[in-house]
């Protein structure tokens, strides 16, 4: 074999395509004891990215409490894994597709669903549910409701052709997300415990196999890509955006899933950001092994392809495997059942060497140390901004536009705070028979066959106040997250989460990502859920302005008793309605800093974001728990974005039937005049609205005194109305007319230009 | 006896586990049947299930007719055999000529997955004699294309033939324009063959067999033709 041959030194230009620094560049130089040639020097470019690396987080995301009972897997796999007892294992991961999806939404959008299905199904587990986040900019703007349309086509396309049902999610919007729209997607697949596949080679002479679609010039440089900032050129990236087939990977997903009791199936790894490079890489480092490779046997969708273009291809719908020797012919007649190409593309090699030849002449060899873990990590400084002066601000000073009435209906009929419905109607969320509480609720609900438990599911995103206290706003998307949970009746059991930043170069970002990741540590360890899979999405910035900080969080957890799920919506006229967990259920505790009401009324975020007490959280969802399972609740809702009104309305629109409270009104002396609509809106933490049969009243008193928890029943169900005694009363007719149309009124009234 | 559901997989087909898991909720027993086989494995019954077969590429159930499978399932319907088409099942039958009309992409140009209200218009068939009249049946869509159309020739033919079999109704079984999720004709959710063998409807009866999933009023088109395979003679 001839050795890789030397090229010049690549240009600045060049090195900031790969988006790799001179200093990066050299060190690589100094580890390989030679100038790097073209593809390797792309390979080297494309695992150090950002996307692939995480040199930026890393150390950060080292914080994060992995450790658990139930962990099975944690960060560093495909997905994570938890275990469901029974010898029943969960998978499940949460990923970004940002940048391809501000610049083709449809194909950006699938395509993050299509990856995060391998993700799963390369552990062997079938994927039995998909949630996503979502960020956009103000529906108002008629570019927006194009890309919000298209992007949600995408998810449901995909989704819906392979036949995953999308359960779950959360959406919302703010001018802020205009050129950067977030989509963030998350998969959850269930497997026996000795079916899980791990994606790592080994033993030398062992074949490597490349299965799916031929490799074409799509998304080359897609890691990297994604590493960098959206600009006025990202339109002229497109190429870097890659084209879904869900009925391919339907088939690959199949035929993976009939293998993988294999026992000469050694390893699976799907084919995701940087391709083959990254796959392959990280299947041999995993194993302590190398691999070769020889670029002719990859079958492809273009002539005159280059090692460098095979190598460094996106091309969708792929997967490798490491078979044992001998077994190839199995493998590959049992992948064409299902029409599917499989060749046999390298073999596993004994030197922690990854290296490519291309009819039998070497064109790189690189140590796989340097390509994994050989990334010089990057700590950029971070610094606090000024905004003491933000923080201190009293968000109940400022005159209220509109009257209480008038606010709680045009919250409800907010693209926030209304009703999803546009959006999950368009996505199969039934496919599969097991999906028991689908989109529209507090948490997603799913059967476990055969059990009398079940799964719970929820997607949350940190609070507004994130740009201003980003440590406690994340921590409050995890209590949330939790309240959804018990809302249904169930414990966590795992977490994984999605940070989307803007440019970490930046200190004020860094620090952002500090605190955020600081809060999410901290919370997580204070209620015991461990962080098992994750992914990091920074450069979420547009012409120098980033996003606000967004950590999308996705729980999992268990109910141990199906039967007893809840739902959000009051079941029966007549039932009590209380408040669990409220620090003070009266205008004393009043909280709009970062509230959605303020974003509405006012567009500014400023004041301090809502308390958070992390023992009294966990007391008081181990009380709601408690509850459901004695079976004393009829509903429960986690009390959140708008505040006790929205939810209250929710309930009522949920149940279709009005409710009446009256929490105590005696406003401190030195409390505003404005205090009703810290009443109403207000996003104090911590607190649960439920409704029960008046006949338990007694018995869920004690209970909840029990857990030390604060239970206040205020109101009753029924009637025509939505009312909190003495602030506001709304119609409940008047109520569904604004939720029900927010999203839909403005999308169907005026259809974004079709495709 | 035991009642042999045959349940056709295709590559692109999502709905056959769920169709078998309801077969299993009747205590009868789901055989798949693979599109490259020509073999009926003996079933009594064929499902072609939902889902996207072969990816419904140039129009949806337009490769699938080509199937092996598919000849087999001809022969069985031309015998009198009983065929259940349910989504893209009920999109292949009428591509494979085996039902009259096409399904056309949804008015609202939106996939859409929703409960519906069906009205059971003709008990003729073995899918649906058991059903009780008048009472309409809770079951879920889940398609983007499935406005039924039909020429008015044809059209008129499956009235005066009684071979229309299910219409989207409201809960009160009220035929309107607001209970029709997808633009079909006459709110048409299901049409029969000349011989009443051969179902094709949009909704997805196997997800609703379970109260605990929203419904189990779908259950009786399975339920339905056992009984009418049991009542047969011999």
């Amino acid at each position: 074999m001839r050795p890789a041959a030397a090229d010049s030194p690549p240009t600045s230009a060049e090195l900031r395509e790969l988006a790799l620094s001179e200093s990066e560049y050299r060190s690589a130089a100094d580890q390989l004891g030679r100038a790097p040639n073209r593809l390797e020097l792309g390979m080297i470019g494309a695992l150090w990215s950002e996307h692939c690396s995480y040199k930026t987080s890393r150390a950060l995301l080292r914080r994060l409490p992995s450790e658990g009972g139930r962990v099975v897997q944690g960060p560093g796999e495909n997905a994570g894994v938890v275990d469901l007892g029974g010898d029943l294992l969960c998978c499940f991961k949460i990923e970004s597709h940002n940048h391809p999806s501000a610049i083709e939404p449809v194909q950006g959008a699938a395509t993050g669903v299509g990856g995060i299905l391998r993700d799963v199904f390369a552990m062997g587990a079938r994927p039995v549910a998909l949630l996503d986040g979502l960020r956009f900019g103000d529906l108002a703007d008629p570019g927006q409701r194009h890309r919000f349309a298209r992007v949600v086509e995408g998810i449901g396309w995909y989704g819906n052709c392979i036949g995953v049902p999308t359960v779950g999610g959360e959406t919302y919007f703010d001018e802020a997300y205009q050129h950067n729209c977030l989509v963030n997607a998350m998969c959850v697949g269930l497997v026996q415990r000795d079916q899980l596949v791990k994606a790592r080679a080994s033993g030398p002479g062992n074949s490597l196999l490349l299965v799916g679609a031929d490799t074409g010039r799509d998304g080359i440089h897609g890691a990297t890509f994604a590493s960098v900032q959206l600009d006025q050129e990202a339109e002229g990236r497109r190429p870097a955006v890659q084209v879904g087939n869900p009925f391919l990977e339907k088939c690959l997903l199949e035929a993976c899933l009939e293998l993988t009791g294999d026992p000469d199936l050694i390893g699976l790894q799907d084919c995701g950001a940087a391709g083959l490079t990254s796959s392959c890489a990280e299947m041999a480092q995993r194993g302590g092994v190398g691999l070769e490779i020889a670029v002719e046997k990859v079958s492809r969708r273009e002539r005159g392809m280059t090692p460098y273009e095979v190598m460094l291809s996106e091309s969708q719908e792929r997967m490798v495997l490491v078979v044992r020797r001998g077994s190839e012919e199995r493998f590959r007649t049992a992948f064409r059942r299902w029409g599917l190409h499989c060749e046999v593309v390298g073999r596993v090699i004994e030197q922690p060497l990854f290296r490519i030849t291309e009819n039998g002449s070497e064109v790189a060899a690189l140590p796989l140390q340097l390509l994994i873990a050989g990334f010089p990590e990057r700590h950029p400084v971070a610094r606090a901004p000024q905004l003491s002066s933000l923080v201190a601000a009293d968000p109940l000073a400022a005159t209220p536009p509109w009257s209480p009435e008038d606010a709680w209906l045009r919250l409800l009929a907010s693209p926030n705070c209304g009703d999803r419905q546009w959006i999950w109607r368009q996505y199969d969320h039934q496919v599969g028979d097991d999906t028991v509480l689908g989109p529209g609720g507090d948490a997603a609900v799913l059967r476990l066959r055969g059990r009398s438990d079940g799964l719970a599911l929820t997607i949350d995103s940190a609070h507004r106040s994130v740009g201003l206290e980003p440590r406690r706003a994340t921590a409050i998307a995890l209590a949330e997250a939790v309240r959804n949970l018990a809302c249904v009746g169930a414990a966590p059991i795992g977490i994984t989460n999605c940070l989307n930043f803007g440019d970490p170069d930046r200190p004020e970002i860094m620090w952002q990502l500090e605190e955020a990741i600081g809060g999410l540590a901290d919370a997580a360890r204070e209620l015991g859920i461990p962080v098992v899979s994750g992914n990091v999405s920074l450069y979420n910035q547009f012409a120098g302005r980033g996003i606000p900080p967004t950590p999308t969080l996705g729980l999992v957890g268990l109910l141990p008793d199906l039967s007893r799920r809840l739902g959000a919506g009051f079941l029966a006229e007549g039932d009590l309605v209380a408040l669990v967990g409220a620090p003070g259920a009266g205008p004393a505790q009043v909280e709009l800093g970062g509230s959605e009401y303020q974003r509405i009324a006012y567009g500014v975020l400023e004041g301090p974001a809502p308390e958070l007490d992390l023992s009294r959280e966990a007391r008081s969802a181990q009380a709601i728990l408690a509850a459901i399972d004695h079976g004393l609740l009829s509903s429960a809702h986690d009390c959140a974005l708008g505040g006790l009104a929205v939810t209250l309305a929710e309930s009522a629109l949920l149940g279709g039937m009005g409710a009446r409270i009256s929490p105590p009104l005696d406003p401190p002396q030195e409390s505003s005049p404005n205090w009703r609509f810290g009443l109403l809106f207000g996003e104090t933490q911590g607190r649960y609205l439920v409704s029960l049969p008046t006949g338990r009243l007694a018995a869920a008193a004690a209970l909840f005194a029990q857990f030390n928890t604060e239970f206040a029943a205020l109101g009753s169900v029924g009637g025509a109305t939505i009312a909190v005694e003495g602030v506001a009363e709304i119609g409940l007719e008047q109520a569904a007319i604004a939720w029900s149309g927010a999203i839909s009124a403005q999308m169907d009234s005026s259809p974004s230009p079709q495709r | 006896m035991t009642v042999r559901f045959g349940i056709a997989v295709f590559p692109g087909t999502w709905s056959d586990r769920d169709c078998a898991h309801a077969v299993e909720l009747t205590g009868e027993v789901a055989v798949p049947l693979w599109h490259a086989d020509r073999d009926l494995k003996g079933c009594d019954v064929v499902i072609l299930p939902g889902g996207f077969a072969y990816g419904d590429y140039l129009r949806a159930g337009a490769i699938a007719r080509f199937a092996p499978l598919m000849e087999a399932v001809r022969e069985h319907a031309r015998g009198g055999g009983l065929v259940l088409g349910i989504c893209n099942g009920f999109q292949i039958l009428c591509e494979a000529g085996l039902l009259p009309g096409a399904l056309l992409r949804n008015s609202s140009l939106q996939f859409r997955c929703q409960p519906t209200w069906l009205r059971v218009e003709s008990t003729q068939s073995p899918f649906l004699a058991a059903c009780p009249p008048g009472q309409p049946l809770r079951v879920p869509i889940s398609h983007g294309e499935g406005r039924f159309y039909a020429a008015p020739e044809a059209l008129a033919q499956l009235n005066a033939e009684g071979r229309v079999a299910l219409r989207y109704c409201d809960q009160n079984g009220e035929i309107s324009d607001r209970a029709n999720p997808n633009g079909s004709l006459q709110n048409i959710a299901g049409i029969l063959n000349q011989q009443g063998n051969v179902l094709g409807l949009m909704p997805h009866p196997e997800r609703a067999c379970e109260a605990l999933l929203g419904s189990d009023q779908g259950l009786q088109l399975f339920n339905s033709a056992i009984q009418h395979l049991a009542a047969l003679p011999g």
